[in-house]
Order: C-alpha cells, then structure tokens, then sequence
C-alpha cells in the first residue's frame, strides 16, 4: 500500500495512484485464482485415503473427459472425482457465495457487523429442512437430490419476502425497520422449529446437524443444484457494486447522487438473499465466513464494493474450502464435524484478535 | 431554474412547510435563513426529492419535479447535506468520484473525464493533499471540504447547501462562500440554508427567511436584513450595522435580550 499521508497535487499523481492500485489489485486477483486452483487439487488430495498431486490431476483429467479411460485406477478415481472433488468445489463455491452476500448486506444495511444472516434468510431455510426432516420427506426425491435443499431454498425466499413486507413502511423501505423484521422473522421460524423439534423426537439430530452446517455426502447433484442462483445472485448484485458504494452514505445523499434507491436495494437484497440461500440449501448455516471476510477485506484494502465482492468471493471461497477439510480430517477415525463449529471456533477467536487490534473503532462504524 | 406554488409538506400529520409560493432565478445566489425547525431542510429536501411533495407543484430548470428521473435530477441539482453519515472507509477521492455517477452510463467505470472533473473540484476546494486518504480518518471539517467537490464535480446548475460549512473554521467558511460567488458568477445558482447571518449578509443578494414553514420575509439583503425583520424572526433582540470594509449589513445580538420582555412569549414557544 501507498502511505496514505503523502500530499497530492495534480492530475497526473492521481492518475497514477489509480493506475497502481488498478494494477495491484490485478496482480491480487491473478494470485487468487492460482490458490484457488492449487487449494481444490490440495485438498482433494487431502483425506483418509491421501492421494498424490498427480494422480489427483490425473483422475480430474479423466473424469472430465480430457484423459482417455483407465489411466487411474477404479479407487483413485472414485474418491476424487466421484466424492472429493465435488465437495471440495461445492465448498468454495459456498464460501465464495457468503462472502459476496455478507459484503453486500453490510453495505445495504450499512452496518459493517451484518452478515447473510441477519434479515432471516437463513432461518428461513433452516425452517424448510426441518420441515423436510419432519415430514420424512428427507427420503424422497427431487431431480434425485432430495427435497431438503429444495424446501430449504424455498423457506429462505420465503423468509426474504416475508422480511421485506414487513420492513416496508409507508411504501419505502427502511434499513431499520428491515432489520427489525429480520430479527422477528428469524425468531418466529427458530421457534416453529424448536416446536418442529419438541414434537418429532426422531428428526432432532438430523435438523440440528443440518443446522450447524455440513458438506457430508454432498456432491455434483448439489453443485448443480446451488449454481443456477448462485450465478442469478452473482449478476444482481455485482452489476449493482457502484450503486451499493454510494448507498453506504445513506439514503438521502444516495437519492441526491441519483440512485433510485428502492429498486437498487431491492434488487441486491434479492441478489444477496439467492446468494444466501443457494449456500444455505446445499450446505445448512454456516457462520462467521460472511462476517469475517468482507469485513477484513474492507478494513484492510477499503470500501469499494466492486473489489469487495472480487476478493470476498475468493476468500470466502478459500477460508470454507480449508474449513472443510478440517471439518473431515481433524478427528481421528473418519468422524466428521460439522463445518459450521469449525468456521465458528476458527472464526471467533479470529475476530476477536481483529477488534483488539486496534481497529475495533471502525468495526463498529 | 425553481419555482415553486403552494408548496406543502407533511412529516406523518404534521404539515411542517405550508403552501409556499417563491421563485429561484438562474445565476441567484440566495440564502435561506429561519430559525431552528423553520422548515429550511424540509424545503431543500423537498426540492431534491429526497421528501415527498403533499400539495403544489415544484418546477426546476423548467421542468415539473415529478418528471425526473433520479439519475437526471442529479444532473441538475447537486445537493450539500447537513450531516455527513459516512462510515465505510472510502477513499477521498472515491467519495468525489461518485459525484460523477449522473453522468455514467452502464458500468464503464470513471472516465479520464470524470476523473479530470473530480481531481479539479478537489483542487478548489483544497482537498487534493486528501485525496488518497479515507474519508473515515479526516476531520469533519475536511470532509464536509470533500463532499463539498463531490457536488462540484456533479456539475449541476443548481446547488443546494444545508448547513455546507458550518463545520468549518473561518478562514475555510470565506474561501468556501469566495468559491461559490465564483462559480454564481460563471453560472451556477446557489440556495443556501444557513445558521450565520452575518455570512449570508456578506454573501448572499437576496435573503428568503422562513419561520414555522412559512416564508416570512423574501427580498434583496439591503432590504430584508433590518433589525426589525431580524428580531422578529429569531425572536431575540438584534442590532444591525455595516461591515467596515463592504458595507454589508451585519448583525449583532444583544445578550438578555429574551429576558427583558421584548419577546419573552415568541423565546417560550419556540422552546416547546
């Protein structure tokens, strides 16, 4: 980073500021996608059965077509194409969607301690898998992945249009009062499933492993299944980053810019909330990666939301993606955590070192 | 470049600006004074449709305030809030860049126009030493400096100022109001809320004053800035002279005045 106290005095400085920045931040992305690239074939290796680098590229190779047949052998190329590969590209692709959704509601909601889950939208989905739980629809199917993802997605659109009803007053809607509606939505559905709970014995330890979070047993059928809205969700809000930059000044100086407020928050609310919802179907609430990432990636390389969304997605991306193998490989014994305590018990200690930092002051706006 | 019939505004059931009836021209650079909760916001607010209008109409640059879009308006009018709310740590220069947001199409990003123009409203303004900075670690001052450029690089005809530099010291209020008899003098029109009457009887030619939502006395400054006018309006007793070297009218208050019967009951409304 440039030091900031260094005086300008013409055109041709900021220019060059710009143009350094621009370039940085190139140069950021390009290194991202490389770790990225490196950390899906990493921890794809990675498990009970440790597989090599290359036989790892080998097996992708051939399950994506590009190596002819038989080139690995049965097992290899099962557990990595067949079962670890599409956890691992799944995971990422959850963490990228949390991230992005967490930066765009801090910025909404202008409040940098929001995170996806703030309005409901995840207790709306936690509320459609218990429903599926209890119902015993867990077995049944929908394009053969059952119908928890589905009832899930649906009980977290729900809850957003549930949530934006309520938090529209006298026709507009207030941050405030979105909130508000958020914090009574997520409370009446956490009740409905305490009673879900408190009727259907049976269906308590499933609903509540979903609800912590876990990528067990999911694979290509589920990232199938999230990227078509995470792909929706994306294109809303990201063609909408320059309009958020100027609605964190707040409605009125965002009216007097020239941004029709209502429908831009309108559409990356929707945009956020299919971006919430396409992470929470496949993989229950995962905490703390919508928090924590677009929060540390605004303190340290600031405001923008355009590069905000960039790196969030990537470091969102890669923190659940590492979150995860922990969650399958820390206990001894092939017993798998949830990866929602991993992110939390990761997380939190994070943070907390964060606000003793010293810049507890702008955590807190 | 405004006018307005019968402009009314409502907080909830509370009518806070009643039927007003005045018109702005091109090239004016008035000062719109009124004691506290007079409806000077309100009004400013109304104007940039920030507030919904109750009854009457609002035209500006001609056009009726209904028939623009956001995005045009922004174009037209440039806005100086009283309050700044900034609280994410965007550059300084980001902050002003976003006063060019009217004037993009799609999502090209800043232009080198746009970034002339900015670089430029931050040079007059005496914020480019600030530019690289955050908005979030500057004095409240220097940001309102900032926000400042950001409506100067809106290139709007028409400016509306809240309260613009009441956070700033002296020397940066006149170089400020020397900036804007500037840019009046090339063109823009300027309507301005202020506290400082003094600072408006130097600057402004004309004075509109509103008491309780109502326009009490509008005029030319050497007209409407009396100690009658003054006293009645702020219900404290004032004393108006000349300034030494413009000859503007200036005023000056007399301490106790509310306790020596002049206007003890308009000091006690007023406080309800």
């Amino acid at each position: 980073m440039v030091a900031s106290d260094q005086s300008i005095s013409n055109l041709e400085e900021i220019r060059d500021r710009l143009a350094t920045s621009r370039r940085g931040f190139a140069l950021g992305v390009m290194i991202l996608v490389l770790l990225s690239l490196l950390s899906v074939l990493g921890a794809t290796g990675i498990g009970r059965l440790p597989i090599s680098w290359n036989t790892v590229i080998a097996a992708i190779a051939e399950g994506l077509g590009l190596a002819p047949a038989g080139s690995v052998e049965r097992t290899p190329l099962v557990v990595v194409f067949g079962i670890r590969l599409s956890r691992v590209v799944l995971s990422f692709l959850v963490g990228s969607a949390l991230g992005v959704a967490g930066s765009v509601f801090q910025g909404i909601l202008r409040n940098p301690l929001a995170d996806p889950f703030t309005i409901g939208v995840a207790s709306g989905a936690a509320f459609g898998a218990a429903l599926a739980f209890t119902l015993g629809l867990g077995g049944s199917s929908y394009l053969g992945l059952g119908t928890i993802p589905l009832l899930a997605l649906l009980g977290a659109l729900g809850a957003l249009v549930l949530v934006v009803t309520l938090g529209r007053v006298q026709g507009r809607m207030r941050r405030d009062t979105l909130v508000l509606a958020g914090i009574v939505v997520a409370t009446f559905l956490s009740a409905l499933i305490a009673l879900i709970k408190a009727l259907d014995e049976e269906a308590i330890s499933a609903i509540v492993f979903w609800v912590m979070g876990s990528f067990q047993g999911r694979g290509w059928i589920h990232v199938g299944f999230s990227l078509p809205y995470l792909i929706i969700g994306l294109y809303l809000v990201a063609s909408r980053a320059r309009e958020l930059d100027i609605l964190t000044l707040g409605e009125v100086q965002a009216r007097q810019l020239g941004v029709e407020v209502e429908r831009v928050r309108r559409r990356l609310l929707v945009g956020a909330s299919l971006l919430t919802a396409s992470a929470v179907s496949v993989s229950g609430v995962i905490g703390f990666v919508g928090l924590v990432i677009p929060h540390l990636v605004r303190l340290t390389l600031g405001a923008s939301h355009q590069r905000l969304m960039v790196l969030s997605s990537f470091l969102g991306g890669l923190a659940l993606l590492w979150s995860d193998v922990m969650a399958r490989t820390l206990l001894p014994g092939g017993e798998e955590l949830p990866v929602g305590v991993v992110t939390a018990l990761v997380g939190g200690p994070f943070f907390c070192l964060l606000l003793k930092r010293g810049k507890g002051g702008m955590i807190l706006g | 470049m405004v006018k307005a019939e019968g402009l009314t505004a409502k907080y909830d059931e509370r009518v806070v600006l009643h039927g007003l009836d005045f018109q702005v021209d091109r090239g004016e650079l008035v000062g719109l004074l009124g004691p506290n909760g007079s409806g000077k916001s309100t009004l400013l607010l109304c104007l940039s449709k920030v507030l919904r209008i109750h009854t009457g109409r609002v035209a500006v640059a001609g056009r009726d305030l209904s028939a623009y879009s956001a995005r045009a308006l922004a174009r037209v009018e440039a806005s100086v809030p009283q309050r700044l709310e900034i609280s994410f740590p965007f550059k300084c220069i980001e902050v002003v860049l976003m006063g060019r947001y009217p004037h993009q199409h799609g999502l090209g990003g800043d232009s080198e126009e746009d970034l002339a123009k900015a670089t430029e409203a931050m040079r007059v303004t005496e914020t480019l030493e600030f530019a690289q900075r955050r908005i979030t670690e500057i004095s409240g001052g220097e940001a309102q400096r900032v926000i400042m450029a950001r409506a100067l690089a809106q290139e709007a005809e028409l400016m509306l100022l809240d309260e613009a530099t009441a956070n700033l010291d002296v020397a940066h209020k006149m170089r400020m109001f020397d900036l804007f008899l500037e840019k009046n003098r090339q063109g823009a029109t300027f309507l301005c809320a202020m506290h400082d009457l003094n600072l408006a009887a130097l600057y402004c030619r004309r004075l509109i004053f509103l008491k309780k939502g109502r326009i009490s006395v509008d005029g030319p400054t050497t007209e409407t800035f009396t100690e009658a006018n003054l006293s009645n309006i702020y219900e404290t007793e004032v004393r108006v002279t000349s300034h030494p070297e413009t000859g503007a009218p200036q005023a000056m208050f007399v301490p106790g005045a509310h306790r020596s019967g002049i206007s003890r009951q308009g000091a006690a409304s007023s406080r309800q």
